[in-house]
């Protein structure tokens, strides 16, 4: 009767264990393979045939399609430059430059993927579209109410992600540093 | 008592192999992974285009609003796939997945370098098993091994303003994908014709 009971329990606490941690894995991500510059954080194998066993299993919960690896690369920030998380009743600054690329997007989407409705249907900025000081900075403003110059609305949802999306680059599974890729930084200016 | 930490030290160690299983099982068993949400609304070995991502009706998530996509879900096990996609203005680029969402290869309009992106796609005992003086006819084509038989290609042509999407989109609804109807042979007599063919030359791209 005991024996019966303490295999149960092991049993029991080794099914909790076990699917507990690939739930934990598979919804926040592993720090295997990540590329961090600053606020921002790619994954480059996930665009290749190396992709990690962690890293699949959230894509097939997910639902995305990763970006290949002959196509770009895509970096996400979910906090600023002082790792407070981005909220989107704050202004948020998105500036300086980006690494080297034919083109980019930066789109910002809640924390599930979607995109945040807004009545400009804004959802992001293309390289093109962006105004640019002379010296080919820019800066984009991430907020709840209209701003002068690049703004990006977010709707003022609590808790949203930023896609930086780099297509046809150089940026891939050999950076590894701030100086083989200038991100842009992420500043929260204020808070209502 | 010290039965009690033999069973809690081997609930924990049963539990890094359930682990480690769901881990691996994940991509086989999700019901709502990006194939299972495309299937429903793509046809089988032809482009269909997506609908633009918007918030509410995005298929998939963490799309870029910025891209026309379209999508061909292949099926090769009637044969290799022929791939055609014209090349748009800004940006244009094709990537393949396996059936559970491997990116195994991507290639941008640059890097193709031509107007139109040209691929055969195969598995890789259909590329084994052509003929050899075939590959020469099809020297200009790039040949691409699908380690599975089913899988996703997905076509992405950019808008670089909100109002190019019109031509973004109509530059990937003149894209095709099908099933090469039996072998080409026959179909492309031509190049056979100048006797001294530039015979082993490009067996160098593989």
């Amino acid at each position: 009767m005991r024996l019966i009971l303490i295999t149960l329990l092991a049993l029991a606490l080794a099914t909790a264990v076990g699917l507990g941690s690939t739930y934990l894995t598979s919804t926040r991500g592993t720090e295997l393979g990540t590329l961090t510059i600053g606020a921002w954080t790619a994954r480059p194998r996930n665009g290749s045939s190396d992709i990690d066993p962690y890293s699949r299993a959230s894509i097939a919960r997910s639902g995305e399609l990763p970006v290949g690896t002959g196509d770009g690369i895509a970096f996400t920030a979910t906090a600023d430059d002082k790792n407070k998380p981005l909220d989107g009743r704050c202004d948020v600054v998105v500036s300086g430059v980006t690494p080297a690329a034919r083109f980019w997007t930066l789109t910002l989407f809640d924390r599930k993927g979607h995109l945040v409705a807004n009545s400009l249907q804004r959802y992001g900025f293309t390289s093109q579209e962006i105004v640019r000081g002379s010296d080919g900075a820019f800066e984009i403003r991430v907020a709840a109410r209209s701003r002068a110059g690049n703004w990006l609305p977010t709707g003022g949802i609590e808790r949203y992600a930023l896609m930086l999306r780099l297509y046809d680059t150089p940026v891939g599974v050999a950076t590894r540093t701030q100086r083989d890729a200038p991100m842009p930084s992420i500043t929260t200016v204020g808070c209502p | 008592m010290i039965r009690i930490a033999f069973t809690i030290i081997a609930g924990i160690l049963l539990g890094g192999v359930v682990h480690l299983v769901s881990v691996l099982a994940l991509p086989r068993i999700a019901t709502q992974d990006a194939y299972s949400r495309l299937t429903p609304m793509t046809k089988e070995n032809a482009v269909t285009a997506l609908p633009l991502a918007e918030p509410g009706n995005a298929p998939m998530p963490f799309m870029d609003p910025a891209f026309a996509v379209a999508v061909c879900r292949y099926d090769l096990t009637s044969g290799p796939l022929k791939l055609t996609v014209p090349v748009s203005q800004a940006y244009t680029s094709v990537s393949f997945y396996t059936r559970n969402e491997v990116a195994y290869y991507a290639i941008n309009d640059r890097s193709a370098g031509r107007k139109v992106i040209e691929l055969d796609l195969m598995t890789e005992d259909q590329h084994s098993a052509l003929p050899e003086d075939e590959e020469v006819t099809a020297a200009d084509r790039l040949i691409i091994d699908s380690p599975t038989t089913t899988g996703l290609i997905v076509l992405k042509a950019l808008a670089p303003e909100p109002g190019l999407m019109p031509q973004a989109q109509a530059s990937l609804a003149a894209s095709q994908c099908a099933i090469q109807t039996e072998p080409p042979p026959s179909k492309q007599p031509e190049p056979a014709a100048p006797a001294p063919a530039p015979a082993p030359a490009p067996k160098g791209k593989r």
